[in-house]
């Protein structure tokens, strides 16, 4: 009833603004975090934190846990929890470890098996989630514990590297010059504008398209303020990256990643059956939408991407080490969390967990810029988490 | 007789809705006093004034009990003065004890520690004084509704109640267990515990009440003394209009056979060899209303819902035939390819995805019908959502509201958009104004009406009788599994639907 109330009333900046804090908020964080650690660090360390080699490493060094994340969000949104990706990443690098060093299979070859085998371990527990009912806690901790130690086994506790070039281009490549100039690299400036422009493009026709059918449309000042944040970083990241070696291959499949599952989650059946499902399970079932099976591909769609992640951190490590991957899980679902995704299942975005693993990722990178130390960090990340989640619970309760 | 409780004026104001406005409520001491109304006039809003569930202060007038200004910050406060309220879903855990739940939060003990010998003997005696057999040490989830609803009782017995409040007591309970409880209540009415009974069923107040107070859209309407009382007096206050005008006007013209379901048979999903259906057969016609009547546990949605998807019960086995050709219906998905719609009797549990927003919900069942190839056109969705709104007069600002912030009588509509939109020929409805004010009731009507125009089929399950008499076209009686009659709208009354029930229920008697 109080919503009720809010909507009719006149469709100020400040109640359009309230509705939707946390889409826009998430991004403005990011953007005061990015500030504040340039500021902070041009300051105390006299380093560009902005600098052309950061960036390029900031993407590097994250992009396996936004790419988990996309797939997190899909088990997170459908009700339940994936604890075993960071073993996963682990195991799956040992695949491919094994399979290229000690058998010499081509980089073409390894990385469609390791895909599947990904694809395997997350149907093996999505089985048991989707059509046991086993809570997924339970059958994720059992994975965890299985594949950590089947990383083990596998690589016989030792590092097994180094790969060969093919292989370690998954993580350290980058996209050639079409152009042949090269600095600045004129296929990545090229790639960037044209992302820009469909942004925006996509950004007006949305709004077109609202306007026709009455759904109230952001004020225009929200949206130009918020294109234009969102524009202007992704010129300024595409300039620095162009100016420093081009786009990363990771930066390319994250990015193509990000936006099949962003069409996904928002645009197909299955993606909105999957929000239906984690926001009232017995009502989806009842409306002709199978759920097990939903789930059990959330399951397996997990998989694929933990095993895609596996890869690359293998590739950016250039060995395959049975430490591989420890912890990421907690990374991962902290992302997910930041991101705005509901404990309970049936809502989060995926522009909002990418950007909760930027979050995440640029604190990361600039706490230890700064120098300081493992201890602390883990306990301003944490509470990050936590002040993130709370903010989430007022505005709901509110 | 001295007054133990007066209210005064009571109003209660939720953020766009005035639930209370000016309720008095006189209540004597050792009376039993009925509190009517249809669902929303408020009665449960008042009793959680009373209760303390809305502290002083948050609602205006004034409440006296036993002579002195009540002002309770909580429940506690309520309580300690022997205000006990006994809500319609208990309030038990079910897998305590029942000496555990009698005294939780109230514990027989000094200094934290449990003094179990003597709870287990206080246990006996207040069990004794309720009338039920049973060893303080049973769990309590293993015992059925009825005999929970006495430990209910029991529970309140042992903080001292004074004043003790019933929410639909008997709502959940079949015809023996609740004539127990009139009895319990006359009993306690004996022992000078003053009672307050919420209740629809009017036969079970004429028995017990000595008052009656009437409330209507959130306001008193009239407080009937013993000899005052008669249905036709209370429906009359209670509806505001007189019962001839309660469902729209319909010609029922059936057409064809549209659906036939036959040697239905289904068994317990969990509990071995257990039989919830026993070879039911029914038939549904074009542009037909069709009613099941029975009472609660008569397997009325566990038919329903079998028939749908096989979403309830196990081993099932029969045919259902729609347009003379038997089809499957083992899956939801195959059920509403087969033309079939369920609508369920708990709509916020089962019917609605809550947290999301209308639109959504209306096309859930149907997505394919705004989609190409799997691919979301959102214009196409705002358009239907939009037609649905206009069409079935939801009550709303936007279609982008979320369905939990509806009214009851909206979310119902809600849910009967989505199953429209994808266009069954037959609509099962359970219990399709259950919790619904009177105004969005005579809509429901309306559109089930509307529905049988068109040329679908309706099944309409239903407790409240006057409403299947008032709607249906033909009416089928169920009792403990079995379809046990079948009455033309000509035929059936409600001593005749009665009639058939305890004719074939051996255990049931007579009132």
């Amino acid at each position: 009833m109080a919503d009720q109330t809010a909507g009719t009333g006149g469709k100020g900046i400040g109640a359009h603004l309230g509705g939707h804090l946390r889409e826009n908020g998430m991004i403005l964080a990011l953007v005061a975090i990015v500030l504040f650690f340039t500021v902070i660090v041009r300051v105390t360390q006299g380093v560009d934190f902005l600098s052309a080699q950061n960036i390029t490493n900031l993407f590097l060094q994250n992009s396996y846990v936004i790419i988990m994340a996309l797939g997190m969000l899909l088990v997170i949104v459908a009700g339940h929890i994936d604890l075993s990706v960071g073993s996963v990443v682990g195991f799956t690098g040992a695949v491919a470890a094994v399979l290229t060093v000690n058998m010499g299979w081509p980089v073409y070859a390894v990385v469609p098996t390791c895909l599947f085998v990904g694809l395997l371990i997350g149907a093996a527990q999505g089985y048991w989630v989707a059509y046991w009912r086993i809570p997924s806690f339970i059958v994720t901790l059992a994975g965890m514990l299985v594949f950590r130690g089947l990383t083990l086994w596998l690589l016989a506790g030792q590092n097994v590297g180094p790969f060969p070039r093919s292989f370690q281009s998954l993580s350290t490549g980058f996209i050639p010059d079409a152009f042949g100039v090269d600095k600045p690299n004129m296929t990545a400036l090229a790639l960037v504008a044209l992302a820009a422009v469909a942004i925006l493009w996509m950004g007006l026709r949305a709004r077109a398209r609202d306007q026709q059918f009455g759904i109230a449309p952001e004020p225009m000042i929200v949206f130009t303020i918020r294109n234009f944040v969102i524009t202007a970083a992704l010129l300024f990241v595409g300039y620095k990256l162009a100016s420093f070696r081009g786009l990363p291959n990771v930066v390319v499949v994250l990015s193509v990643l990000t936006v099949l599952y962003a069409f996904f989650t928002e645009s197909t059946t299955t993606g909105r059956r999957i929000y239906a499902l984690g926001g009232n399970e017995k009502a989806a079932r009842l409306s002709g939408i199978n759920t097990d099976r939903l789930v059990f591909l959330t399951f397996c769609n997990m998989g694929v991407l933990a095993s895609l992640a596996g890869m690359i951190v293998a590739a950016r490590l250039n060995s395959s080490t049975p430490k591989a991957g420890v912890g990421f899980e907690l990374d991962v679902i902290a992302a997910v969390f930041i991101g705005g995704a509901s404990m309970t299942g049936g809502s989060g975005k995926i522009i909002g967990v990418v950007v909760g693993a930027l979050i995440m990722g640029v604190m990361n990178n600039g706490m230890s810029i700064m120098g300081i130390g493992i201890d602390y960090q883990q306990v301003i990340k944490g509470l990050v988490l936590l002040a993130a989640v709370i903010f989430d619970v007022y505005n709901k309760n509110k | 007789m001295a007054t133990l409780l007066e209210m005064r004026g009571i109003s209660k104001v939720f953020p766009g809705v005035r639930a209370l406005d000016h309720v008095n409520l006189t209540v004597e001491q050792g009376e039993i006093h009925a509190i009517c109304g249809e669902n929303g006039a408020g009665k449960s809003t008042l009793m959680k004034v009373l209760s303390g569930v809305y502290p002083h202060g948050s609602y205006d007038g004034e409440i006296f009990y036993d002579g002195a200004l009540l002002a309770n910050r909580g429940i506690r406060d309520s309580e300690a003065k022997g205000i006990i309220i006994i809500h319609q879903e208990l309030a038990l855990v079910p897998l305590l004890s029942i000496a555990e739940n009698l005294f939780l939060g109230n514990e027989v003990a000094s200094g934290g520690i449990i003094n179990w010998p003597r709870a287990f003997q206080m246990t006996g005696e207040l069990l004794k004084k309720v009338g039920l057999d049973e060893p303080p040490t049973t769990q309590v989830g293993k015992l059925g509704v009825g005999k929970q609803q006495l430990i209910e009782i029991a529970k309140a017995l042992a903080k001292d109640v004074r004043l003790l409040i019933l929410d639909e007591p008997t709502a959940a309970l079949q015809e023996n267990d609740s004539q127990k409880l009139l009895d319990l209540m006359l009993e306690l009415k004996a022992q000078g515990v003053t009672q307050i009974i919420i209740s629809h069923k009017l036969n079970e107040i004429g028995r017990v009440a000595d008052r009656i107070t009437i409330i209507r859209d959130g306001a008193t309407v009239s407080t009937l003394s013993k000899s005052e009382i008669s249905e036709e007096r209370i429906i009359r206050d209670m509806v505001g209009r007189d019962m001839a005008h309660r469902y729209p006007e319909r010609d029922g013209n059936p057409g064809d056979v549209l659906m036939e379901v036959s040697g239905w048979n289904v068994w317990h999903p969990e509990q071995q060899g257990r039989q919830m259906i026993r070879d039911a057969a029914f038939t549904v016609r074009k542009g037909e209303i069709v009613g099941i009547a029975g009472l609660m546990g008569a397997g009325r949605t566990e038919l329903a819902m079998s028939i749908f998807g096989h979403a309830y019960g196990r081993d099932i086995s029969g045919t259902v035939k729609m347009g003379g050709k038997a089809v499957d219906t083992s899956s939801v998905t195959k059920a509403i390819a087969a033309g079939l719609a369920y609508v369920t009797e708990d709509r916020k549990q089962l019917g609605l995805v809550l947290d999301e927003p209308i639109v959504r919900n209306i096309t859930l069942a149907n997505l394919a019908g705004v989609a190409t190839r799997g691919v979301l056109s959102r214009g196409r969705e705002q358009q239907v959502a939009e037609e649905y709104r206009r069409a079935m007069s939801i009550r709303t600002p936007s279609v982008s509201q979320k369905v939990v912030n509806l009214s009851g009588g909206n979310q119902q509509k809600v849910v009967l958009s989505k199953w429209l939109f994808a266009d069954p020929q037959v609509l099962i409805l359970d219990e399709p104004t259950r919790g619904i004010d009177v105004g969005a009731k005579f809509e429901i009507y309306t559109i089930m009406n509307e529905l049988a125009a068109q040329g679908r089929g309706v099944v309409m399950i239903s407790s409240e009788m006057p409403e299947l008499l008032g709607m249906c076209d033909r009416i089928y009686v169920m009792n403990e599994g079995r379809i046990v009659g079948e009455l033309t709208k000509a035929e059936a009354s409600q001593e005749r639907i009665m009639s058939l029930i305890l004719k074939n229920d051996g255990k049931a008697k007579v009132a």
